[in-house]
């Protein structure tokens, strides 16, 4: 996929969850479908309060990795970080 | 402060009991020290700050307070082991062959066959070596030889083995032929060496199928990964002729020259025991269950029932991560005291800052109860899901949620100790779909305050935390209600509903065996009333094992949606013999029972309800009293934030809804995360997301029935998620009310 207009992560940010254009769609598809090996989880630290970022190796029993002792008080914001991190990934664009 | 791992977990023999019926518990802290437990009846399991929070009630009772906690261990692994036998420890020569279908070769060694002293580590054992070659391990207790082919086995497909050992010469003969060749690929093997060990078989040395004993924490090894045929074992050094001639499913005369053993597998498909055709009757028994009722390799393809052709099903299948009973030592037991309210109650357990929920139903005393209304407590559902893998496992989890998936401590925990064992959702280490679920193992997600990937946005709760919505509804409408759990209508039939004039259902009552689906249109057909407050209801068959408590089986067959597909062949129950799959599928779906069935699905956000002209029929006019002619109905809720979402229900008359079905609601405004179902799909076609196609939507429906009863289904897992909104007060909660009270009033419908 091209690298897509930035307008789609602010498209996302606002609203990372429930109705999308279709350009953002497409993106998420790619995001959201890729394989375990690296994909990015929250691990819940606090039950509707803190989450943190991991990553699956892909390899079944293997511990969640622990990306970064940063504390997230919302899913919103959780959810943009992975997607910032994930259009890094495919587009290699820092986002921000 | 980060949550650190599991600490303690437990679980219960029984899921339903009656006073004064016991029902023990048993509970591992996975460090020494003292745990305390508690009993509570459970009400409420959502913590979400958003809804009313965290509800139990604590239960005075014997084991309430401080226990000694010990360590109990788990050794998943399917096997199959036959005692020892004087026939086996006069041995010299011996053939020892099967028929073997590996599925994970070069995944460490496995052990196909083992006649196999554990303590001094002697006897012989063939299997397949690190690099997935066949290999047979001869060992008298002090010396111990190994003899490799050196040729990986392709996985599945099917290769005759055997080990051929003679005395006299010091020699052991390996056959390694495969039964179907390529050009290219190099994998039949006959070769023979001199061995200088003779093995040591005693009449206590087990014969082993699919692992090693072994002296260490777990009692066997070497776990195998694919299937065992026809296995045999011969007082004499066999040739190739004479080997291919006893792979004959049923030996007669002189095949059973030299015959110790020859195991036929497609006996007692049924049971947990296995069958020696042999003079020896060397019978044995399965462990943490085999897959049984699987092709064979002189399956045909001409037969697709193994009760045709068992010959054809001599087969099965082992895995390294299968688990049916953990077996644990009872740590404290309750009898339950006479006058006990029926309820769903839970041993509560704490240890550290760790705790443990062993959830289990009291059902009211047999003829004491005045309650006239029963809620299922839908603990088949429990089962199909126990211990489920997919947002570590499914790489499309986070497509069908469109969110980052969240791991809580208990998501975390089953996914490092893959021997807890897997749901019906997940696929065994070697691909193959998991047919079969045990609840004698801690069942981590059948748990009050869990929250699960796939329960939507909001309170992210899914089938039994979820279902404590309904349950803290009935509590806070005062109804009075008794509490059931599949398990006591499989077992009693109608009967178990016998008290009772009105059934609710849970958010999600997906699996039913026939038992228990007839019980309920009995139950319909004697006038009950039946109140379906879920989606994707009525949905797969299931069998539960007949002399295996707490054990049940799901054939994904043929078609819907399913997250493994049963292999061709193989869409029979091997507990029952019933076909399995979806009740669809054989002509019974689920709008025959409540109105409506499966016809969309997604996990994001939900929706609402707006009326429909038959809302304003007369005979609908009790269920809406006190709610508007045009007020969205359920746009407010704590799963995925309204009343219409995760999976919806529609009416379709030529799947059984009845002509008389009132169709009151239908939602609207679904993302395209919702999609048509598979099983509404004949060729493929573009525009099957919410926000294009007409089909996703759910219906709420009521109709009466012909004696005098009537059905009311809400066809929306979200909906219970909208019951608490507003203290209690709103049009959902409203509605159910309307629906509840009319359908005590014993007064006939229509
Ligand atoms: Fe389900």
């Amino acid at each position: 996929m091209e690298k897509p207009d930035r307008s789609l992560a602010e498209e996302f940010r606002r609203q990372p969850i429930g109705h999308h254009s279709p350009e953002l769609e497409r993106i998420l598809f790619l995001f959201r479908g890729q394989g375990m090996a690296g994909k990015f989880v929250l691990v819940e630290d606090e039950p509707f309060r803190k989450w943190r970022l991991g990553q699956l190796s892909g390899r079944r029993g293997d511990p969640v990795k622990i990306v970064s002792d940063r504390v997230f008080e919302s899913v919103e914001e959780a959810e943009w970080e992975v997607f910032k991190r994930r259009w890094k990934i495919h587009f290699g664009e820092d986002l921000e | 402060m980060q949550m650190e791992g599991k600490k303690i977990a437990g679980y219960s023999d029984k899921i339903s009991v009656a006073p004064g019926e016991s029902i023990d518990f048993k509970v591992s802290t996975f460090k020494p020290g003292r745990y305390s437990a508690r009993l509570v009846r459970l009400i409420h399991g959502d913590m979400n700050p958003e809804g009313p929070g965290y509800k139990e009630e604590a239960v005075a009772c014997d084991f309430e307070g401080e226990h000694a906690g010990r360590t109990q261990l788990v050794h998943a692994g399917s096997h199959a082991i036959v005692p020892g036998s004087r026939r086996f420890a006069g041995l010299t020569d011996f053939t020892l062959q099967a028929i073997v279908w590996p599925t994970l070769p070069g995944d460490g060694e496995q052990a196909l066959v083992a006649l196999w002293n554990a303590g001094s580590e002697s006897g012989v054992w063939l299997g397949l070596d690190a690099d997935g070659a066949l290999s047979v391990t001869l060992s008298n207790g002090r010396q111990c030889s190994t003899v490799s082919t050196g040729k990986p086995l392709l996985s599945r497909h099917w290769y005759s083995v055997a080990a051929v050992y003679d005395r006299r010469a010091s020699t052991v003969t390996l056959h390694q032929l495969p039964h179907k060749h390529y050009a290219r690929i190099d994998d039949s093997s006959t070769i023979t060496e001199t061995v200088d060990v003779a093995p040591h078989i005693t009449e206590h040395t087990p014969c082993v199928f699919g692992g090693l004993p072994t002296a260490g924490e777990s009692p066997i090894g070497r776990l195998y990964n694919g299937r065992i045929d026809r296995p045999r074992l011969l007082s004499a050094a066999a040739d190739l002729s004479g080997i291919r001639w006893r792979e004959a499913p049923k030996l007669t005369g002189d095949m059973r020259t030299d015959v110790v053993a020859a195991w036929d597998f497609s006996e007692g498909i049924s049971t947990d025991r296995i069958h020696d055709q042999g003079p020896g009757q060397h019978h044995g028994r399965t462990v943490n269950t085999p897959v049984r009722a699987v092709r064979g390799a002189n399956w045909t393809g001409e037969e697709m029932n193994w009760q045709h052709a068992p010959e054809q099903y001599g087969a099965m299948h082992f895995h390294e991560d299968s688990l049916y009973d953990a077996g644990w030592d009872t740590s404290f037991s309750l009898t339950v005291p006479d006058g006990m309210r029926s309820g769903l109650y839970a041993a509560h357990v704490t240890y550290e800052d760790d705790e443990d929920f062993m959830p289990f139903v009291i059902r009211a005393e047999p003829g004491a109860t005045r309650n006239r209304m029963v809620y299922l407590v839908p603990t088949a559902d429990y089962m199909a899901y126990a211990n489920e893998h997919m947002p570590t496992d499914a790489p499309l989890a986070q497509l069908l949620t469109d969110q980052v998936s969240i791991l809580g401590r208990n998501d975390r925990f089953v996914h490092e100790n893959r021997h807890f064992g897997a749901s019906c959702y997940d696929t065994y280490k070697d691909g193959e779909g998991v047919c079969y679920t045990s609840r004698l193992r801690p069942v981590l997600n059948m748990r009050p305050k869990y929250r699960m990937w796939l329960g939507g946005a909001g309170s992210k709760l899914w089938q039994f935390n979820a279902d404590t919505h309904i349950i803290d509804w009935i509590e806070e409408s005062g109804f009075g209600c008794d509490y059931l759990s599949d398990e006591d209508v499989h077992e009693f039939g109608e009967q178990a509903l016998e008290p009772y004039s009105v059934i609710i259902t849970s958010t999600h009552s997906e699996y039913w065996s026939k038992q228990m689906r007839d019980a309920v249109d009995a139950f319909k057909k004697r006038g009950g009333r039946l109140i379906s407050m879920g989606g994707n209801v009525w949905y797969w068959r299931v069998a539960y094992h007949s002399t295996l408590p707490g054990l049940m089986e799901v054939r994904r067959a043929e078609g819907g949606t399913r997250a493994w597909a049963a292999n061709p062949g193989e869409y029979y129950h091997s507990f029952t013999g019933e076909y399995g799959g979806l009740w669809r599928r054989q002509g019974l779906a689920p709008q025959e029972i409540c109105g409506t069935g499966f016809v969309a699905q997604g996990f994001d956000i939900s929706s609402y309800y707006v009326r429909q002209p038959d809302s304003f029929d007369e005979r609908a006019a009790f269920i809406f009293e006190g709610i508007g002619e045009s007020e969205k109905l359920g746009d407010f809720g704590l799963i995925g934030g309204g009343a219409a979402g995760l999976e919806v229900d529609h009416v379709d008359p030529l799947l059984g809804t009845p002509p008389n079905t009132l169709v009151l609601a239908s939602s609207e405004g679904h993302t395209n995360r919702y999609q048509l179902v598979a099983e509404e799909i004949l060729i493929n076609f573009p525009g099957t997301g919410g926000e294009d196609c007409p089909l996703v939507k759910g219906d709420i429906v009521f109709f009466e029935t012909a004696e005098g009863g009537a059905v009311f289904s809400t066809s929306s897992i979200a909906f219970g998620g909208s019951l608490s909104h507003n203290n209690y007060d709103n049009n959902i909660s409203r509605m159910m009310d309307n629906v509840v009270r009319r359908f005590l009033n014993p007064e006939p419908f229509a």
